[in-house]
């Protein structure tokens, strides 16, 4: 089993990015994603930019997939994700079916994310003759559901967000925008201001959800690091970090140490991490160990 | 310009017909439709009712089959594929890649709509479907501008439909995990969204606590106007504001009339009435006023403008009393 970090999903200033990828660069990682996944309106990183990261990722020996958009609605974001689907080198991860046509239409593998609705094998079966070569397992399923997904071994890799905060939902409004009395046309990129989204807590003061930009993402961070072992055995193949600050590269790397070593690694949960869809529960819930 | 509306029991069918619907949509009763609620929907015998009573009158109806089928359970989605056909159902909305399959290779002749649920909102995912499986028809998710729609539907392989009214759900559809999230079930899969199990009210003082899966979604004073308590709808507290907020959506319901005009220049084939767990009066009530809002445009397209009778009366069905364009306005989003 290999460890992956994900898309960096919040907007971050372009110096931040590139020194986060610079360490990412130097550490153990073997496969990162890179890539907006979230909004068209961020603009700190242009497409040029996320190459240049990501040939500087190649020559420091990472497998490097380049992320798209999850949700593609005007004809401009259209237009962006043919030309990174057509980028010549890397791979994609589609994050919407047009992202999937698009691969197909240009004969190029791909991973097929989270956010696209592959609940089970049948689907699945479907995208790995379209070209899929790993997909990401929703983040609402459970180790018994997917256990069934894969209980004949499949011709794909399975990668399952292990750490970070969950995607829990994308809209064409802007929360963060709109918190701020901004319109989405006139944003000014508020989202910068949040490095983690901005936090909702309910009126009895429980961090409930993460609001970043349109996408609205869960207050508690997954940790599923005590897991990865039975993750390893039961064949999933990538454990994916969700990063949200330079610490989770060194979070990464202890995971890698404890899949050398063997050992379990202990990660006392906390109040403010949660592991429920894992176990077939309430995603906000902390599994009783 | 079909009307095509929701019909949660037999008695909400025929308030459907009676009032003017073009079309109807149904699910059966289990988890393969996103309203898997106790009390609504149909078992094959009353399906088979519905079907001939809205074939007698000349509509048609279309079976909903929007959820992903569990590993080891597909065949219950298959089988009712095979009754749909069986029965000569009009159309089935569907959104897993395996039933799309699965339909379209065993009865190509049944027409295959795009459920909301698969979040197809876009060309490249229009063009996958229509090339895949032959769909006939999208349902837009409530994620796209008008303009948006307009430019869509200039392009579009397939048919477009889009909601006209009801609930507003503020996210991508089938890409929402807030219920899941928070009470574990999710429509994905169990087929509900915020399932009435897991809704708890408690009076505190002046105080209505709103919980899902005990979790504080909403403290409302008790004469207040309450929607249904979803994640999206409640009231939170951030670290610069200290009074709770509305940070996603306040209780509001959708309600394109005043679109109408251009939802048709734009070529939009079907709309849709949101609401097969409301009431037979519900369903009546809104199907009367779309019926005569469509008839009203048709007869005079350039004269059109939507009657304050029409909105006091939709109004009075929606969530909060408050209605909304929703996504469509820019603004809004």
């Amino acid at each position: 089993m290999r460890i992956s970090l994900g898309p960096l999903l919040y907007c971050w200033q372009k110096q931040q990015v590139i020194d986060f990828y610079q360490h990412v660069a130097a550490s153990q990682i073997p496969l990162v994603y890179l890539g907006e996944a979230v909004c068209s309106r961020r603009r700190e990183l242009k497409w040029g930019d996320y190459l240049e990261l990501a040939q500087m990722l190649k020559q420091a020996g990472k497998d490097v997939v380049l992320s798209t958009l999850a949700l593609i609605e005007a004809p401009s974001e259209y237009t962006e994700l043919k030309r990174q689907v057509d980028n010549g080198e890397f791979m994609i991860e589609a994050n919407d079916m047009a992202a999937v046509y698009l691969a197909k239409e240009h004969k190029l593998p791909f991973v097929c994310g989270a956010s696209i609705n592959n609940y089970n094998r049948a689907s699945l079966d479907i995208l790995q003759g379209l070209g899929m070569q790993r997909f990401v397992m929703p983040v609402e399923l459970s180790k018994a559901w997917l256990e069934q997904v894969i209980q004949d071994k499949p011709a794909f890799e399975v990668e399952v967000l292990g750490y970070g905060y969950l995607p829990l939902a994308h809209s064409a409004r802007c929360f963060t925008a709109r918190h701020k009395q901004l319109t989405k046309d006139s944003c000014e990129t508020i989202c910068r201001q949040y490095s983690k989204g901005l936090l909702a807590q309910t009126q009895e003061m429980q961090p409930l959800l993460r609001l970043n930009g349109i996408q609205t993402q869960s207050a508690a961070c997954l940790d599923l690091g005590s897991e990865i072992a039975t993750m390893d055995q039961m064949g999933v193949d990538v454990f994916r970090v969700s990063p949200s600050s330079a610490e989770c590269i060194a979070k990464a790397e202890a995971l890698i140490e404890a899949l050398k070593t063997q050992r379990v690694l202990y990660v006392p949960i906390s109040d403010e991490q949660c592991d429920g869809y894992w176990f077939g529960e309430a995603g906000l819930t902390t599994h009783a160990s | 310009m079909e009307l095509l509306c929701p019909a949660g029991n037999l008695a909400s069918l025929k308030s459907a017909l009676q009032a003017g619907a073009d079309a109807v949509y149904l699910g059966l009763k289990d988890d393969t439709n996103a309203r898997s609620f106790a009390g609504l929907n149909f078992t094959p015998a009353k399906l088979q009712e519905a079907t001939e009573l809205t074939h007698m009158r000349g509509k048609k109806i279309f079976l909903t089959l929007n959820t992903f089928p569990k590993p080891g359970e597909e065949h219950r989605w298959y089988q009712a594929i095979d009754l749909a056909a069986k029965l000569g159902i009009d159309a089935l909305i569907v959104a897993d890649l395996s039933l799309l399959d699965y339909a379209h290779k065993h009865y190509p002749q049944l027409p295959l709509h795009l459920s909301v649920q698969a979040s197809a909102t876009n060309l490249g995912a229009l063009s996958f479907y229509k090339e895949a499986f032959n769909i006939a028809r999208v349902v837009l998710p409530r994620v796209l501008s008008i303009k948006q729609v307009r430019d869509l539907a200039k392009v579009s392989p397939v048919d477009l439909e889009v909601f006209a009214f009801g609930s507003l759900c503020i996210m991508a559809e089938g890409r929402c995990h807030l219920s899941s999230y928070v009470t574990g079930q999710s429509p994905n899969t169990g087929g509900s969204c915020s399932p009435a199990k897991h809704v708890r009210w408690q009076e505190e003082g002046q105080d209505r606590l709103t919980r899902l899966n005990d979790v504080l979604i909403d403290k409302s004073a008790l004469d207040e106007q309450m929607g249904y308590p979803v994640v999206c709808k409640g009231r939170y507290i951030t670290d610069d504001q200290d009074s709770p907020q509305y940070l996603l959506e306040s209780p509001t319901s959708l309600n394109t009339l005043s679109l109408l005009p251009e939802l048709a220049k734009a070529g939009i084939v079907s709309l849709k009435i949101e609401g097969r767990q409301r009431s037979p009066a519900y369903v009546e009530q809104v199907t009367r006023v779309w019926r005569q809002a469509i008839d009203t445009y048709f007869e005079n397209p350039d004269k059109f403008h939507s009657q304050p009778q029409w909105e006091q009366a939709l109004a009075k069905v929606s969530e909060g009393q408050i209605t909304t364009l929703g996504a469509y306005e820019r603004n809004w989003q």
